[in-house]
């Protein structure tokens, strides 16, 4: 039960683009249509169902007060903390390196629409916001680190495949073109914040 | 008629290209188009040989929300008088009513109408009559207590925002009078939920008789008072509530009026209901807090959920375009609507959010939809080697 209300808790309540707004970089500049946005979005699934709980493991066996520990009694007054962001980006990054191999091999398609923002969902902001997340959180255990991490993804591929189909249809409108392009890519992420916002204060 | 004709065809010189008000085109021609039948056809492409234009569907959505007014000015005078102890007669109650509901609808209708004259004249488009719809639907979902600025702030918002930016009627991806509802709630809070606010003049909470709760009967029923409110009442519509939305009954002739005149997709109401039901079953069955034990057939004439479904989610541009779509699109409205309400006390007024959540997804069900049925179509295609 816990870890479903953290799943629907990370998908709608805390969504990372309409909650926090995060990772809009590579949100605003890839939804332009379905399919690309679809294959970012599970990259990014992806991306934070592993990054998650391996920089859960980090945090509770390297990085805390005490988590190093199990070395010897020596080590027990040990903090690492502020070495926390270099780790968490070093196994970002790894993974994502991870990630656009398999792409590459898969489905080269994919691989070429999604360009430079595949190797960029390293420095994407919703992935180490989900690490951060997941350390100020201080999850009980390794599977609703992984929960998380994985509802996270899900919320953020909601958005962006919601917004790709919102911007295929207003291909066809007739905005005013100062607004065309971003401008209006902007207008309608806060209207989808606000229809988001149904599920702020929802209590599981 | 004939004069009318005449005044109007001495203007035409004036307002066509290349005379003195050339930019007052758009105005003229919605007033031409208001009061005559258009004599434009097309010389070429395709021909609909139907009577039915924009202008004649908005206009039969308009006729459709009467009865909900109707009944809601009545109900505004009613529940006045019934919160401060007094009788009153039939007459009394319209009175008050509509020296109560008739300010906003005018504060509505002029901001509305006025942004869309601006607009049309700036970007050269076509008067819509969308704005009639909108500048209607706006005061029937608001408390009746709502300041007269608020209601112009929140329609402002709602036709620049909602519609312009998109580039006016027909483009839009939100219903716009849904975003001012929104807006309201979110920018005052303070003013737009408590317990007064739902019934007209009271001022504050002094000045009543003992004993006496204004809350609307899902605020109620958050606390378990949901029995204060019998089924029938709420169906009938005599309960607290914003203007337009408390009369089921009336808000059904207008669902059938819409049906009827093939307006409004039956389609879309019918899924939105059997959504919200099963919906309200399944919550029966677990029955955690007092708003799950509400019974599910009184959870579908409680707060805008009749009027959401019958007339926000059949908006035709921002409800789903493809047939499949709308029965997904209702449900899910139905689904989500009771979900926030049940799981967030702090908004019971869950139809409005479920609609526009919804609208937001509308696009890409609409993707998926004709995806399948592309690769459906593809699976039958011979492919000859």
């Amino acid at each position: 039960m816990e870890l479903l209300n953290i799943f629907v808790k990370a998908i709608f309540i805390e969504n990372m683009v309409f909650a926090y707004f995060l990772g809009m970089c590579s949100y605003l500049a890839v939804s332009k249509t379905v399919k690309t946005s679809f294959g970012l979005g599970v990259a990014v699934i992806f991306v934070l169902g592993i990054t998650v709980p391996v920089n859960y493991l980090l945090e509770n066996y390297v990085l805390q007060e005490g988590a190093l520990s199990w070395l010897g009694s020596g080590f027990e007054t040990v903090d690492l903390r502020f070495l926390s962001f270099i780790m968490f980006i070093a196994v970002i990054a790894s993974m994502v390196q991870l990630v656009e191999m398999i792409i590459e091999k898969f489905s080269p398609t994919l691989y070429t629409s999604l360009g430079i923002f595949l190797p960029l969902i390293a420095v994407n902001c919703a992935i180490l916001g989900g690490s951060l997340f997941m350390q100020e959180r201080a999850y009980a255990n390794i599977g609703e680190a992984t929960v998380f991490g994985l509802g996270s993804g899900v919320g953020w591929l909601l958005a962006i495949v919601g917004i790709a189909a919102i911007r295929e249809k207003i291909r066809y409108s007739n905005v005013p073109a100062p607004l065309r392009g971003l401008g209006i890519t902007f207008i309608v992420t806060g209207l989808m914040g606000i229809a988001f916002m149904s599920f702020m204060g929802i209590k599981l | 008629m004939k004069a009318l004709r005449k005044l109007l065809d001495n203007i035409k010189p004036h307002v066509s290209k290349g005379g003195r008000f050339e930019m007052l085109h758009s105005t003229y021609d919605a007033f031409e188009t208001l009061l005559f039948v258009p004599d434009r056809t097309n010389k070429n492409g395709v021909h609909v040989r139907d009577a039915i234009d924009l202008k004649r569907t908005m206009m039969m959505v308009v006729f459709a929300m009467v009865p909900a007014l109707v009944f809601g000015i009545w109900n505004t005078g009613y529940q006045h008088h019934l919160a401060l102890g007094e009788s009153a007669s039939f007459l009394d109650n319209i009175l008050h009513g509509v020296l109560r509901v008739v300010p906003i609808l005018v504060v509505s209708y002029a901001t509305a109408l006025g942004l869309e004259f601006g607009f049309a004249q700036m970007r050269k488009h076509e008067v819509n009559e969308g704005v009639l719809v909108s500048g209607m639907l706006i005061p029937l979902i608001i408390p009746i207590d709502t300041p007269l600025w608020m209601v112009a702030i929140a329609t402002a918002f709602a036709i620049i925002i909602g519609k312009e930016v998109f580039g006016g009627t027909g483009m839009n991806i939100w219903n716009p009078a849904l975003l001012a509802r929104a807006f309201l709630f979110f920018a005052y809070p303070a003013q737009m939920s408590g317990d007064i606010v739902w019934i007209s003049g009271l001022g504050s909470m002094e000045n009543l008789p003992d004993g006496f709760s204004g809350a609307t009967a899902l605020a109620a029923a958050v606390e378990g008072n949901i029995s204060n409110f019998s089924f029938m009442d709420s169906f009938l519509g005599f309960i607290p509530g914003s203007i337009g939305e408390t009369s089921t009954l009336a808000i059904l002739l207008g669902a059938m009026f819409l049906i009827i005149t093939g307006v409004g997709s039956w389609k879309v109401m019918l899924s939105v209901f059997v959504g919200g039901y099963l919906m309200a079953l399944v919550f029966n069955l677990i029955g955690l807090n007092p708003l799950m034990q509400v019974e599910a057939h009184h959870h579908l004439v409680l707060g805008g959920f009749a009027f959401g479904a019958v007339f926000m989610a059949t908006d035709p541009v921002s409800a789903t375009r493809t047939e499949q779509g709308k029965w997904i699109y209702g449900f899910l409205i139905g689904v989500f609507a009771i979900m926030i309400r049940v799981f967030n006390p702090a908004y019971p007024e869950g139809m409005m959010l479920a609609i526009l959540l919804m609208n937001t997804f509308a696009p890409l069900i609409d993707h998926f939809v004709v995806q399948a049925n592309i690769k459906r179509r593809l699976k039958r295609a011979v492919v000859k080697a």
